[in-house]
């Protein structure tokens, strides 16, 4: 089976790659792409490390054939960074101690500003529902969920010149 | 043992028809792949069978879903997401959402779809006891046609399915008539995101008539609709004894079976007792 061009657009830019069409497309951005922020975790769509956008849906890229993103939009946690609201959302994560080791954090961000545009006033337990697909091994996920409220909290505040 | 990624293939046929043209032309050799939540798993781990795979993501033919006055249809694309999203869905078929909302987390929701919840053909799987309790009907087709088929009828044993290699499921059908009935689904695992289920309960009752449906994931071969247990109910006979007879529970590293028989049978009690 030889490989094939696939075309992808990641982050806003444009690519044409040279692919097996069974490579994931999570090893696509890491290895290609050199997009590392995307973490290689458990592989198996459980703890969320892998988490990107593709066309607007939050997704675990271990278990996308990059065929399947042929012709897609996709942002990483390198293309979120752009979004205003992200930089509110790390900082909440920081003043709040939601990171410790880190590895699980590029997860947790993309899966806290998909929660919060789709329902920028979770509840606790929406919270946790929204991160639910994330593990982190090191903080026990209290400072987690309080590092998202309070992100949506300074996220409905007026923004200051920036 | 991870995976050669050039050792596969792939194919994404863009029309239905392409695609059963590809399953007809050689038997077997081509395995569907729709969200790919359960397939990609095993590819990473280097378990999967097959070398061969046919993309049916991108098959807009079994996307949509539609509601008629009798039933509503569902394309057996429709993801877990697809389904939390869709009003009548939530309203008329709250045990579908309940399962929909406990499988996996968004992610998996985003891509993981009804009609691979059930070719997929886990026992444990939190869908397929909902279906069945909804009397789902299915529908399969090849270039030689369509059937429907009770989707109660579909599991004939562990991973063991009605479905021949040439063809696709393409639909589900779930009768709205239920609406009124009281509904109940539990999931018993060890969370309620992202885990595989010890025990998986779907119960329906009807208020007026006293119809009983009951089925139960994780606790036999298959997802398994207990009509014996729903007969014992009709015939005011102990339904926890026709329980016992009809579950066949194994033991493994999610739990044993004397957890999980116990487990079900409260399950069974308090949904008949808890009005």
């Amino acid at each position: 089976m030889p490989k094939q061009q696939v075309q992808l657009r990641v982050n806003g830019v444009g690519y044409n790659l040279n692919v097996w069409p069974m490579e994931r497309l999570l090893d696509v951005l890491r290895h290609e792409l050199q997009l590392t922020g995307t973490k290689d975790g458990c592989g198996e769509g459980e703890c969320g490390a892998c988490l990107v956008m593709l066309n607007g849906n939050l997704v675990n890229s271990c278990l996308v054939p990059i065929l399947q993103a042929d012709g897609a939009e996709v942002t990483t946690i390198e293309g979120a960074a752009a979004d205003r609201d992200i930089a509110r959302i790390q900082t909440a994560f920081i003043e709040h101690g939601g990171i410790q080791c880190g590895f699980c954090t590029p997860g947790m961000v993309m899966s806290a500003l998909d929660l919060l545009k789709k329902n920028p006033r979770p509840s606790e337990m929406e919270v946790r529902a929204g991160l639910a697909g994330c593990l982190c091994r090191c903080t026990g996920y209290v400072r987690i969920c309080e590092s998202v409220l309070k992100a949506s909290q300074i996220l409905q505040e007026p923004r200051s010149q920036e | 043992m991870r995976a050669d990624v050039g050792a596969y293939e792939l194919r994404s046929p863009s029309q239905l028809h392409e695609a059963l043209t590809l399953l007809s032309s050689e038997h077997g050799e081509w395995k569907p792949l729709a969200g790919g939540t359960d397939i990609m798993v095993l590819f990473a781990a280097g378990k999967l069978q097959h070398r061969r795979f046919m993309s049916i993501w991108g098959l807009n033919e079994l996307r949509g879903i539609h509601v008629s006055e009798h039933d509503v249809t569902l394309g057996s694309l429709t993801t877990y997401s697809e389904i939390l999203k869709h009003p009548l869905l939530r309203s008329e078929f709250p045990l579908l959402a309940a399962s929909a909302a406990e499988t996996g987390g968004v992610a998996t929701q985003n891509r993981g779809t009804l009609g691979g919840n059930i070719v997929n053909a886990s026992p444990a799987a939190d869908t397929p006891p909902v279906l069945l309790v909804y009397n789902a009907e299915i529908e399969l087709k090849s270039l030689s046609g369509s059937r429907w088929l009770p989707y109660h009828d579909f599991h004939k044993g562990y991973k063991q399915i009605l479905l021949a290699p040439d063809e696709l499921l393409t639909r589900i059908r779930l009768p709205r008539s239920t609406s009124t009935f009281k509904a109940e689904f539990r999931k018993v695992g060890a969370r309620h995101a992202q885990a595989i289920s010890k025990v998986c309960f779907a119960g329906l009752r009807s208020l007026d008539t006293g119809e009983v449906r009951v089925a139960f994931g994780s606790m036999a071969p298959v997802p398994l609709r207990c009509f014996r247990t729903e007969a014992a109910i009709r015939a005011k006979k102990d339904p926890a004894t026709a329980l016992v007879e009809e579950l066949a529970p194994i033991t493994d590293l999610r739990s044993t079976a004397a957890y999980r028989l116990q487990v079900a049978k409260n399950l069974l009690a308090t949904f008949l007792h808890d009005d």
